[in-house]
């Protein structure tokens, strides 16, 4: 096999921009947009709630205070501002709480949908990419985008209202001074995205080195056997040290970035006061403007700031956002390589299954084949067995049957029906894979068994295991079908969890059951036994097993070897022996040297 | 989460402490920072307030521009600014590098520990805990660490603030002690209620995180029982139990935030109103009223900041509690200080051994020998307990009673560095490392040259497939391997094995995935080459067993027989069933076949 290609990987030389990703985002996540008109007007009537002091402040000196002090009139002055906040308190109240429920619920959605997403993507796209990555998509990325949606898309939101009402208000006292506050902030505007770009790539690379933390920190748990056994616990340490490290300095590298330019707006804000103050006390001497119309323009200035600086420092954050929501965004619109025909699909003729290959090939992706032009043939209710030496093809056999993977030329058609065109919920049903590593889920033994159906009954569990010739060895454990299987399955023996995966596959009573080297860790009695209870009840079934025991081989219909991707002979056991130099042959008299 | 709710705040203050004891210096500097940034604060207010006094009331008043002090007064204002800017960075670099030195080295004592910590304890934890508690529990540990600088300068500030206040007129720095305290009170508020929303949040996100690690773990199994619907169900029943808690969480910022917004504001106009009666009483200016107005203003926003640290707390409280709970986890087994000779083969014995997993017996009184330089085979029925007997032989669980002696020394007395350099372990299921060819085998151990990876590849009957590789030994093998196949990783793990030339090998059918050609290669290369190793093996192959010098047949956690093949076929039914199970089913077959030929015509 070669290394599967990298589909999904990490980005990102070049990120798109922001506002690419954003009209992505809301294309997939049309639920984002419910009521947004009512959120918009809610927070314009917030914001008004901002400028409502310095217009009462700019009130009060000029036609209160300075007027000799006029009680009355600061009186209603104050009255009216304090009608005008409660309603706009009122009104951010209302806004935030419509925010927060869309954007949950969108989100929750959203996670969802990848969740269900990254299950229908083939084998080879879920296997181009870390685990902990992929587990990633539909936690802390979605978090990263919930997150800039309520604070970044809101503060935003708000902060862009507040410099365009300030502005409005600005312009009303004065338009020079206005003029002069724009000039003063025009440098931030300029630099504001370099900064932008840089922190892009900043953050990019917190996302690589937090994914190679993690894949090192998980990589020393899951080997802690191995690490101890050989005492290379300092080599490990060594390594985590030096990926925790370099994840810290990736972080302090973005955040030097980030305080540069929060820094940068700071600057421009002493720049335009101190402009104000000349440029507005020139103005006044000139009678252009009163005393309480520049002191409100001071004020003004520090409420034109703060949303510039804030609005800056939310993009800086939302580049970190943004990078999780691409990378969500990108699994989604990743389309399935081996996907349901859904409408166009029909389902499985009914009663027993039989399998043709013509003209089958396969390759991994700018890889070497591994299946060339195999023509085969099997009839319903055969029981087949598919031999060959590691790495000859028969694993991609079992996946290109059960359409885990589409043939990159020729056709797999089961009953006469192309695979391509037969619909997942009949495939599924109909044909079970039992894979070499025994999946088990962190429940009980019942749990795991009735996994594909999960209706059944305790007592019909019971059955099948006695059927299955495995009642004693349940009847043996702790707690019997309650016993827990522990995460991965790992409280049982790697021998055992390969009986429950196979009982799992049994009682979804295919009609193509296919063993992928499904007992290859049971013990030869077991084995043998449970061979032969398959037989017993899997007749009328059509059966392939991958095996390099060849105990499978001789018990079958027939046998398959297969070598070098090519199908060298097929045929019972007894006729292959009849030429005792052929591939199996050798393989057979190797297995007696083993075996006697 | 411990004791109540102010039990939250007094530990959440202490993990605080802690952090501030661990990075001293740090700290100090961002907190300089910030409390210059808070008094640069005030410090503007005034000058602003100056301004409006000196030069705008009489430049505007006399239609003269008072040019000296202009010029003065928009000095001053670009100077507070640029030392503002070098105060915000001291503050935020101070703080981050603080808050990312402590992460780092908290995931460093957690990931050590991991090390430090037995298989059983591995064994007990699920890997996603783990994970969760090196990477977010760390973090969370950490949070309010960003703030807390802002929030300790933020709280001199006010007290700067509330006292310049008084400066200017005690009636309006009234207003600031009933504002300022009321702010204060409001976050606190805020906070307690926060906390057991986010707990609920937080232990939801978890377990989101948990499902999904499984359902991809499992992902073929999904696949080839088409139980996506049903997997996306039991995600999605999560996915929004954790929206609600986060709606919840999102209603109670969106009654506060507002709220806090707002009270500043009343303090401004209540500045108005009083500053309006004291103007008259002409106990203050004009300018006076600005200043304290304009202290509010500038004063709302840092405020929060004590919000967001006190807010966090509750958070960093639990991820404490988890991180705490690793690095005080004990029960790792202590090396001895015992060493062994090198150079010839080595002994093993078990005396006695019981062994039990929570209570469950799985191995009772287990006693034998593998004596110096001989093959000896382990043979029983699957979940017998033979994998539990293969770890005890490397130390990876001590026994629960009895001993494991190797060259007759206990092997709870041998030191770590002897200990792995005498006995190599090659598990049944292959673990590979993200890593290349060459770092697989030679784990970076000591004194094993290119040449010593090859010998051992070849020993392995891996040198074949390793030479076809693009890059041969420095072909990086993925994540767990995936680019091999499972015979090849079970190759590259047994040479992994013989590379560091142990004089115990104990291998736990080791070679299920490889060829029956393949591995009795392996056998008897391992048999006929120069190694000097005592061999203990798992296995159901009877080429296997074969080999050995002698056999232990094992049922239910017991030997029950030892001896030669030959005479254990004869004696021990349960033995001669089992490994002669392949010949019987065969000759079986072969009956029925002659019965069915008979039958049919």
């Amino acid at each position: 096999m070669t290394r599967p290609v990298s589909t999904v990987e990490e980005p990102d030389e070049r990120p798109e921009s922001t506002g690419r990703t954003l009209r992505r985002g809301l294309a997939l996540s049309p639920e984002l947009r419910i009521g947004l008109a009512g959120t918009l007007a809610l927070a314009i009537v917030a914001m008004a709630g901002r400028v409502a002091i310095p217009v009462a402040i700019q009130q009060g000196i000029d036609h209160g205070l300075r007027a000799g002090p006029d009680m009355q009139f600061v009186a209603i002055v104050v009255a009216a501002t304090i009608a005008v906040l409660t309603l706009t308190t009122t009104c951010s109240y209302l806004m935030m709480r419509r925010l927060f429920t869309v954007s949950e619920t969108a989100l929750a959605g959203v996670r969802t949908r990848t969740f269900r997403h990254i299950h229908d993507l083939s084998m080879l796209h879920q296997q181009s990419e870390r685990r902990g990555s992929l587990v990633s998509r539909v936690t802390s990325d979605v978090d990263a985008v919930t997150l800039f949606v309520q604070w970044g898309g809101v503060v935003l939101l708000i902060s862009v209202g507040q410099v365009i009402v300030t502005s409005i208000v600005m312009a009303v006292y004065s338009w020079q001074l206005t003029l002069v506050v724009y000039l003063a902030f025009l440098p931030l505007v300029l630099v504001v995205r370099s900064f932008q770009r840089r922190l892009a790539a900043g953050y990019g690379l917190v996302r690589k080195r937090i994914g190679a933390m993690l894949a090192a920190v998980s990589e020393s748990v899951v080997g802690a056997g191995v690490i101890r056994a050989y005492g290379v616990s300092r080599r490990t340490s060594a390594r985590l040290d030096e990926t925790i490290d370099e994840y810290r300095v990736a972080q302090q590298r973005a955040l030097r970035i980030s305080v540069t330019s929060f820094a940068s707006g700071e600057l421009a804000a002493g720049l335009a006061m101190a402009s104000v103050a000349v440029v507005g006390v020139l103005l006044g001497a000139d009678g252009q403007l009163t005393i309480g119309q520049l002191t409100a323009f001071l004020f003004l200035v520090t409420l034109f700031i703060q949303p510039v600086q804030i609005a800056t420092e939310v993009l800086n954050e939302a580049q970190n956002a943004i990078a999780g929501w691409r990378r969500v965004l990108d699994v989604l619109e990743l389309e399935p390589d081996v996907a349901d025909p859904a409408e166009n699909g029909v389902p499985l003729p009914p009663g027993p299954i039989d399998v043709r290959f013509a003209g089958v090939s396969f390759n991994y992706p700018e890889g070497p084949t591994v299946l060339a032009d195999v023509d085969l043939d099997i009839p319903a209710k055969t029981r087949v067995a598919v031999v060959g030496e590691t790495g000859s093809g028969k694993t991609t056999f079992a996946k290109l049957l059960t359409r885990l993977m589409d043939p990159a030329r020729g056709e797999v058609l089961l009953s006469g029906v192309p695979l391509a065109k037969v619909l997942f919920s009949s495939l599924r049903r109909r044909v079970v894979m039992v894979p070499q590593d025994g999946f088990l889920f962190d429940a009980t033994i019942a749990e795991n068994i009735r996994f594909g159906r999960p209706g059944l009954s305790d007592v019909d569990v019971e059955l099948a295991l006695a059927e299955l010739g495995l009642a004693d060895w349940v009847a043996g454990l702790p707690n019997g079908l309650a016993t827990p299987v522990g995460e991965r399955g790992e409280a049982l023996s790697v021998g055992e969890r390969q009986l429950v995966a196979l009982a799992r596959a049994y009682v979804a009573d295919p009609d193509l059951l296919v063993l992928d080297e499904a007992t290859s860790a049971v013990d030869p009695a077991t084995e043998v036994r449970l061979q032969r209870t398959l037989d017993a009840v899997t007749r009328g079934r059509t059966t392939i097993a991958i095996a390099h025991r060849l105990s499978t081989a001789q018990a079958a219909d027939e046998v398959i070897v297969v070598d070098e991707g090519r199908i060298v002979q097929r045929g019972p056991h007894e006729k292959l022996l009849a030429e005792p130099d052929s591939i199996y042959g050798r393989l057979y008299a190797s297995w007696l040297e083993q075996t006697r | 989460m411990p004791d109540g709710r102010t039990g939250v705040l007094v530990s959440g203050l202490r993990v605080l402490g802690r952090a501030i004891r661990e990075e001293p210096r740090i700290f100090a500097v961002s907190v300089g920072g910030s409390t210059a940034f808070g008094l640069l604060t005030i410090g503007t207010a005034f000058v602003v307030g100056q301004i409006v006094g000196r030069v705008i009331v009489p430049s505007l008043e006399t239609g003269n521009v008072v040019t000296g002090a202009l010029a003065i007064a928009a000095t001053a204002l670009v100077g507070l600014s640029v030392l503002r800017v070098v105060a915000i960075f001291g503050r935020r670099l101070g703080a981050g590098a603080m808050q990312y030195r402590l992460q780092a080295r908290y995931r460093r004592r957690v990931t050590r520990r991991y090390l430090e910590l037995p298989v059983a304890w591995h064994q007990r934890h699920a890997t996603g805990t783990l994970l969760s508690n090196a990477n977010s529990d760390v973090e969370a540990m950490f949070f309010p660490i960003a703030p807390m600088p802002f929030a300790v300068g933020t709280l001199v500030m006010l007290v700067a603030a509330v006292a310049s206040l008084f400066t200017v007129d005690w009636v309006l720095a009234l207003i600031g002690c009933a504002i300022f305290p009321a702010l204060f009170t409001l976050n606190v508020v805020y906070s307690r209620r926060m906390a057991p929303r986010q707990a609920r949040a937080q232990q939801l996100r978890a377990e989101v995180s948990a499902i999904a690690h499984e359902s991809f773990d499992g992902a073929l199994v999904v696949k080839t029982m088409g139980r996506e619907s049903a997997e996306t169900e039991r995600f999605s029943t999560r996915a929004f139990e954790l929206r609600d808690a986060l709606v919840r969480v999102g209603r109670v910022r969106g009654f506060f935030d507002p709220m806090l917004e707002a009270l500043p504001s009343l303090g401004t106009l209540a500045v108005l109103v009083i500053g309006g009666l004291r103007l008259r009483a002409g106990a203050v200016s004009v300018a006076d009223v600005v200043t304290v107005a304009f202290l509010f203003t500038v004063l709302a926003f840092p405020v929060r900041a004590i919000g967001w640290v006190l807010g966090e707390l509750p958070r960093s409280v639990a991820g404490w509690d988890r991180v705490r709970h690793v690095l005080e986890s004990t029960g790792e087994m202590a090396y001895g200080d015992r060493t062994l000779p090198t150079g010839a083969a080595a002994t093993l014995r078990f005396d006695g051994v019981s062994f039990g997993y929570d209570g469950e017996p799985v191995l009772r009184g287990v006693s034998f020998e593998v004596p110096a330089g001989r093959t000896v085979a382990l043979v029983g029925q699957t979940g017998s307990g033979k994998s539990t007997i293969a770890s005890l032989a490397a130390r990876l669980v001590d026994p629960r009673d009895g001993s494991v002696r190797i060259d007759g020394v206990d092997a709870t007395e041998l030191a770590a560095d002897t200990l792995a350099a005498t006995v190599a372990l090659v598990p049944q299921i292959p673990f590979v490392f993200d890593d290349t060819v060459r770092g697989n085998v030679s784990l970076e151990r000591d004194g094993i040259s290119d040449d010593e990876i090859w010998r051992a590849l070849r020993l392995a009957q891996a040198d074949a497939f390793v030479g076809r590789l693009p890059e041969q030994l420095d072909t990086m093998v993925g994540e767990r391997g995936t680019s091999l196949s499972g015979g090849q990783r079970q190759r590259l793990t047994l040479a992994r094995a013989l590379a560091g030339r142990p004089r115990l090998l104990v291998l736990d059918d080791a070679t299920s995935a490889v060829d029956p050609r393949v591995e009795a290669a392996i056998l008897a290369a391992l048999r006929g080459g120069d190694e000097r190793a005592s061999i203990f093996v798992v296995a159901y192959r009877r080429a296997t067993i074969a080999l050995a010098d002698e056999v232990i047949y094992l049922e239910h956690g017991r030997v029950v027989a030892r001896g030669r093949h030959r005479q254990l076929l004869e004696s021990v039914p349960g033995y001669a069933n089992l490994v002669t199970a392949y010949e019987k089913a065969e000759a079986e077959r072969a009956r029925e076949r002659e019965f069915d030929e008979v039958a049919v015509p």
